[in-house]
């Protein structure tokens, strides 16, 4: 169900653990999974398990348990800003609330032509560049004023 | 005081990005410290020794003696042993590990594989804060430059000792900070913390022994093998060894990463930042969102080490300095932090899954004019049921700023309570500063 390139990468991931402990590649090998399938439907995870020899709820409570697995379809670009307080001292809470305005949805939900996901994260580790936010679980933008949330809007648009 | 930077010398910001490579660390001086230890033949023991002189403390938040650590891995253990870094940094005010990772990572392997050569271990793993990518994505370039070098992998430097590291991402929990969570997590399971004892110096990675230490302290280790473990807690004060890098964020013209001697007094570091962005100082949290808040005026008469925090009653923690000026509605800030801690707790221990919802929906409803007159005495008795009774140290961490924003700036708190609104008025509450928590995300009081 993953393609060949996305089982590489995991074989890749399994080499760096002891030959007896494929599991510790389970966060890799879900991240990766989701990187090609866009979220992590449960036949995802139960691939990911069995291609791991792990039980596929073992698999699932990982997956459940950190919180930048999506276990539900999200849009074709995830927003995550971050509001925790030392952000929130720098303009993250103006961040968040000029995207609601912008997309028109609230944290949590998409908008109506699929493009945005919007999320509100906690912590991203970088509040010496706030207001931040995540795209997609990779790009991460720093400095987020409105001007750069526009050009970084019309960007991903184009 | 000394100057030295011995973390981010000669590292610009502007530049930083390209200067990571290998060969640059090299033109510093990087990984001399274990040539030195390889063809000298130091014996381990020796190098446990030095890090015991400097009096290096945990640079992640525990500020635990990092030497003393080393020196708990069982010596006659038969079987393979582990190096593990914790570079899960996502304490909110927290990003010095960044800063280190993204300008020199090699400093970081050459510090683990230095531990590893003091404890026997042959493998380590760092585990790296799965929100910032391009760290991960750098450590495994800078793993791939080492081990082409010959510096890890088999007989490294023509020695006899070996030493494999690879990169491990976070996903987004912060409770895998917690070092055995950390190590759960590494075994590919939720990252609920373990009970301890026994501890990873016995019971580690996959239940061998463990020597696990934040990114900074690993980073420290190659200077002072270099330099002694006398000069490094020369550079700092007596029982707080070194510099420290401290997360600036908040309402300073420059928030960012400074690296400091040990002992430097705050008002330094205070100006290093170019000062206040805005209003005046109001309350600094010194050691990131778990330590307590400390009022300006205490905070201004801190040296920023260990022992002097401790004695004003907050932590240094991971020397994460979170400054607010008089914009800020005290029980809003603390509404926020709550929150985190309510998301955050891992639901293993009770008193922490459901005070941590306590404490948030308490402070909640004293921020949007719902307050009851006996909300103080409650969120106390919900802190004192917390503190000490779970298995790792998110419960306190939720507790503590609990406990002294209500205790230092209880008036804002009874003010809330009687006059249904802000002590601070909103047209004071700056545009853009202005704290928030999702109220859909709210459960009910």
């Amino acid at each position: 169900m993953l393609s060949q390139e996305t089982l590489k990468k995991i074989d890749r991931e399994i080499a760096k653990y002891p030959a007896d402990q494929k599991q510790s590649a389970v966060m890799a090998a879900l991240a990766l999974a989701q990187e090609e399938k866009g979220w992590l439907a449960q036949e995802t995870i139960a691939c990911v398990a069995e291609y791991l020899g792990m039980a596929p709820m073992a698999a699932y409570e990982v997956a459940t348990f950190y919180n930048m697995y999506d276990l539900a379809p999200v849009g074709k670009y995830k927003l995550t800003v971050c509001t925790n307080l030392p952000c929130a001292l720098s303009g993250g809470v103006h961040v968040a609330d000029y995207l609601k305005q912008k997309l028109g949805v609230d944290f949590n939900e998409t908008t109506a032509d699929g493009m945005f996901t919007l999320k509100e994260g906690e912590c991203l580790g970088v509040c010496g560049d706030a207001p931040v936010m995540l795209v997609n679980n990779r790009r991460l933008c720093s400095y987020m004023a409105t001007e750069e949330i526009d050009k970084l809007l019309a960007e991903l648009k184009s | 005081m000394s100057t030295q930077q011995i973390l981010l010398a000669g590292l610009d910001p502007n530049t930083g990005d390209q200067t990571w490579h290998l060969a640059d660390y090299v033109k510093r001086g990087g990984y001399a410290a274990l040539k030195k230890i390889l063809s000298e033949n130091i014996p381990p023991e020796n190098v446990i020794n030095e890090v015991k002189k400097s009096a290096l403390r945990g640079r992640g938040g525990a500020g635990f003696p990092a030497g003393l650590k080393w020196g708990f891995i069982p010596k006659a253990y038969q079987g393979p042993r582990y190096i593990c870094c914790n570079t899960d940094e996502g304490e909110p005010g927290t990003f010095k590990d960044r800063d280190l990772m993204r300008f020199n990572p090699h400093q970081v392997i050459e510090g683990m594989i230095i531990a590893g050569y003091a404890v026997g271990s042959e493998r380590g793993y760092n585990y790296i804060h799965g929100e910032v990518w391009s760290l991960y994505k750098r450590f495994e370039e800078a793993l791939d430059e080492a081990r082409a070098a010959g510096l890890l992998g088999q007989k490294i430097l023509g020695s006899n000792f070996n030493f494999e590291l690879f990169a491990h991402h976070g996903y987004g929990a912060y409770v895998c900070g917690e070092e055995t969570g950390l190590l759960e997590s590494i075994e590919g399971k939720k990252g609920q913390p373990r009970y301890k004892p026994p501890f990873p110096a016995n019971y580690g990675l996959y239940g061998r022994p463990t020597v696990i230490n934040n990114t900074e302290t690993f980073a420290a280790v190659p200077w002072i093998i270099i330099n002694g473990g006398e000069k490094y807690l020369e550079l700092g004060k007596p029982n707080n060894g070194g510099t420290k890098l401290f997360s600036v964020s908040g309402h300073v013209v420059k928030p960012g990463v400074y690296e400091v001697p040990m002992g430097t007094p705050f008002p330094v570091l205070l100006e290093m930042c170019g000062g206040m962005r805005n209003g005046k100082l109001k309350a600094v949290i010194p050691g990131g969102s778990s330590a307590p808040v400390l009022p300006a005026d205490i905070m201004m008469d801190c040296t920023l080490d260990y022992d002097s925090i401790a004695k004003a009653g907050s932590m240094l923690g991971s020397g994460a300095v979170i400054v607010m000026d008089e914009s800020v509605c005290m029980v809003k800030a603390l509404e926020r932090l709550s929150y985190f801690y309510f998301e955050e707790s891992c639901g293993q221990c009770t008193p922490c899954r459901e005070g941590t919802g306590w404490l948030y929906r308490v402070v909640h409803r004293i921020e949007h004019g719902l307050g009851k007159p006996e909300d103080l005495d409650l969120l106390n008795s919900v802190t004192d049921n917390i503190m000490g009774r779970t298995i790792c140290a998110l419960g306190d961490a939720a507790a503590l700023p609990v406990r002294s924003f209500t205790k230092h700036f209880k008036s804002e708190f009874e003010y809330h309570i009687e006059n249904k609104k802000c002590l601070v008025p909103p047209e004071v509450q700056r545009e853009g500063s202005r704290i928030y928590v999702t109220p859909n995300r709210v459960p009910s009081c």
